[in-house]
C-alpha cells in the first residue's frame, strides 16, 4: 500500500469505529463499500475491520466503551464482510479447523462476541453450540478434526472443569483457548485449568487465532 | 455498636466503632449444613440456619437473604438449573419470541411459592436478630431481569432496536419488583440490594442507561418502600455515580477493576460504597493475601465512614474457602478499627 492510501485507511478506520460504536450501520457500510473498486479491496477492508474491532476491544478492556458495542460492532462487521466478500466472489481465509462453544453453560453472548468478530477478521469457525459437556467435546474435537477449540464461560464452576475437558484431550492434536468472566477476574485460571491461551476481549482472541492459524501452517 | 448501629452511621457518612463487613455468602450455608445446594434452598428453614450460622462464624454485619437470582425466574414460570457448586441458573429463557411480551403479566407474589419461602426465610430471621442485624432483601432490578426472561443477545436486540416491546417489557418487569421488594421489606428486611448489572458502563453506554436503566432506577427505587442499594455485580459505576446518586438509593457497589479512592471521592456525602474485593481470585487467595487486600481496601476506602467492605460481584462464590472467608473477618475486625490508621 502507498504512503495515501495508508493515510486513508488510518482515517476510514476511524470514522468506521465511529459508526461502529454508533450501532450506525448504513455509514459502515458506505465506509467500508469506498473500497470495493480498489486492486488491494480484500487486504484493505480486512485491516480495516480487524483495526477498528481491536480498537474497540481494547477500548472495552480499559472501561472506555460498553459490552453492548463490542456486541453490535461484531455482528455488523460480521455481516458487512460476509455480504461484500460474497459479492467479491471471495471465499475466507481457508484455516484449519476451529470451533467455539459454550462449555457446560448457556451464557451465549461471548461465544457471539468472539464468533462474530473471528468471522469479521475472515476465519471460517464452526459454531458448535451451548452447554456442551467435557465429553461431547471430546467426540466433537475428534470427529471434526479440530485444531482450534475455543471455549466460553461465565460460571467460575464451568471454568474450573475446563481443566477436566483438558485431561480428556491429552494426545490429540488440539490448542485451547478460554475466555469469559472468571478468566478476567482471575488473570492465573486459564494456566490452572490447563489452557493452551486466554482472550481478554475479542481483538486479544483475534491475535491469538492468527497467531495459532499461523503456526499451524 | 451492635451491626445496625454500625452500618446506619457510615450510612450518613460518619465513622463507626470500625469498617462494616457484609459478606455475601449464600451457598456456603449449604457447606454448613452439610446438604447439597439444591436441597438447602429448598427450605425456608435451611437458609435460616445457614444465615445465622455464618453470621456467627464471620462476624458479619448483615443477614443475607438472597437465595439465588433464578428465583424470580421461577416465580415467572420459568425454570431453575441446579449444580453442585454453583449458583442454580435459570433454564433456556422463557420469552422465546418477542410477539409474547404484549400478553406477559408481572407475576403476585402472594402466588408464588417460590418466592414464599424467601419471605418465610425473611420473618424467621427477623425474630431471631431484631434490630441488632440487617437484614438484606434482594431484587433483580426490571431492567436487568431480561437477560434471564430472554438471554442477553436478545435483550441487546429489544432493547436497542423495539423501543415499544422494551417499554411494556419494562412496565410488567416494574410491577413485579416493586411488589417483591416490598414484601421483603413487610417480611422483615432492612433494605433491598437492587441488581442492576445491564446499566453498568461495563455492559451498556452511559448515554442508552440515561434513556433506560437509569429512569427504570428511578421510578422503581421511588416505589420501594425502604433503603436501597444498587448493585452492578461485578460492573463497573464510576462513569455513573452522580446519575445513580439521583435514582434515590443510598449505596452503590465498586468493581474490583475500578480505583476504589476515585470510587470513594465521587460518591463523597451522597452514596455510601460498596466493595471490592475480587471474589473469584478469592478462591485461592493465601492468608497473607487477604489481609492485605482487605488492609489496602480500609486505607483506601473506609475513613470517613461512607464505606461498606464486601466483595464485588454480591455473592462469594462456593469454592471459596472457608479460611479465607474467616481471615477476611479477621483482618476487618483488626485494621477496621476507626480512627484507621494510615
Amino acid at each position: 500500500m502507498n504512503k495515501k492510501k495508508i493515510q486513508d485507511l488510518k482515517y476510514s478506520t476511524v470514522q468506521f469505529e465511529r459508526a461502529l460504536l454508533a450501532i450506525d450501520r448504513t455509514t459502515a457500510e458506505r465506509i467500508i463499500s469506498e473500497f470495493k473498486n480498489d486492486p488491494d479491496r480484500m487486504q484493505i477492508i480486512s485491516e480495516l475491520v480487524t483495526n477498528a474491532l481491536e480498537n474497540i476491544g481494547n477500548a472495552w478492556e480499559e472501561g472506555k466503551v460498553a459490552l453492548s458495542q463490542v456486541y453490535m460492532s461484531g455482528i455488523i462487521c460480521e455481516e458487512l464482510i460476509d455480504k461484500l466478500f460474497s459479492s467479491f466472489g471471495n471465499k475466507q481465509i481457508n484455516n484449519p479447523v476451529i470451533a467455539i462453544a459454550v462449555f457446560e453453560d448457556f451464557h451465549v453472548l461471548g461465544k457471539r462476541i468472539i464468533y462474530s468478530t473471528l468471522r469479521a477478521g475472515g476465519f471460517n469457525i464452526i459454531d458448535l453450540g451451548n452447554g456442551l459437556s467435557a465429553e461431547t467435546l471430546v467426540k466433537e474435537v475428534k470427529e471434526k478434526s479440530i485444531k482450534i477449540l475455543l471455549l466460553s464461560v461465565l460460571m467460575l464452576p464451568s471454568a474450573l472443569r475446563i481443566k477436566q475437558l483438558n485431561k480428556l484431550l491429552t494426545g490429540i492434536d488440539v490448542k485451547v483457548i478460554v475466555g469469559g468472566a472468571p478468566f478476567r477476574f482471575d488473570d492465573r485460571l486459564w494456566i490452572e485449568v490447563g489452557a493452551d491461551a486466554t482472550g481478554k476481549d475479542p481483538s486479544e482472541t483475534l491475535k491469538i487465532v492468527t497467531k495459532l492459524v499461523g503456526e499451524i501452517k | 455498636m451492635s451491626s445496625m448501629e454500625r452500618v446506619i452511621t457510615t450510612l450518613s457518612h460518619k465513622e463507626p466503632d470500625r469498617v462494616p463487613l457484609f459478606l455475601f455468602v449464600t451457598m456456603h450455608g449449604a457447606k454448613e449444613l452439610g446438604i447439597s445446594i439444591e436441597e438447602y434452598f429448598s427450605n425456608a428453614d435451611n437458609v435460616v440456619e445457614g444465615q445465622l450460622r455464618m453470621q456467627k462464624k464471620y462476624n458479619n454485619d448483615c443477614i443475607y437473604a438472597f437465595f439465588y437470582a433464578a428465583l424470580e425466574i421461577e416465580a415467572f414460570g420459568g425454570t431453575v438449573n441446579f449444580l453442585e457448586d454453583g449458583p442454580p441458573n435459570a433454564g433456556l429463557p422463557f420469552i422465546r419470541n418477542f410477539d409474547e411480551i404484549p400478553n406477559l403479566q408481572p407475576p403476585k407474589v402472594k402466588d408464588s411459592k417460590p418466592l414464599h419461602k424467601v419471605l418465610t426465610a425473611i420473618q424467621k430471621l427477623k425474630e431471631y436478630v431484631k434490630e441488632e442485624v440487617p437484614i438484606i432483601g434482594v431484587v433483580m432490578s426490571p431492567f436487568s431481569i431480561p437477560i434471564m426472561q430472554l438471554g442477553f443477545d436478545k435483550y441487546y436486540d429489544l432493547m436497542f432496536f423495539h423501543e415499544d416491546l422494551f417499554d411494556r417489557l419494562m412496565k410488567v418487569n416494574e410491577e413485579f419488583c416493586v411488589d417483591w421488594a416490598n414484601a421483603q421489606l413487610e417480611a422483615g428486611a432492612t433494605a433491598i440490594c437492587y441488581y442492576d448489572p445491564v446499566s453498568s458502563p461495563t455492559i451498556i453506554p452511559r448515554n442508552k442507561y440515561l434513556s433506560t436503566g437509569f429512569k427504570t432506577a428511578k421510578r422503581t427505587i421511588a416505589r420501594i418502600k425502604g433503603p436501597t442499594a444498587t448493585h452492578f455485580a461485578s460492573g463497573n459505576s464510576l462513569q455513573i455515580i452522580d446519575d445513580v446518586s439521583q435514582t434515590g438509593t443510598a449505596i452503590v457497589s465498586a468493581s474490583t477493576f475500578e480505583d476504589i479512592v476515585l470510587i470513594k471521592k465521587a460518591c463523597r456525602d451522597k452514596l455510601t460504597v460498596l466493595g471490592n474485593l475480587n471474589g473469584i481470585e478469592m478462591r485461592r487467595w493465601t492468608s497473607e493475601i487477604a489481609n492485605q487486600n482487605v488492609r489496602n481496601l480500609i486505607m483506601n476506602a473506609a475513613p470517613g465512614g461512607g464505606f461498606i467492605l464486601s466483595d464485588n460481584h454480591g455473592e462469594i462464590p462456593f469454592q471459596v474457602p472457608e479460611e479465607v472467608l474467616l481471615t477476611i473477618s479477621e483482618a476487618v475486625h483488626i485494621h477496621g478499627r476507626y480512627p484507621i490508621e494510615l
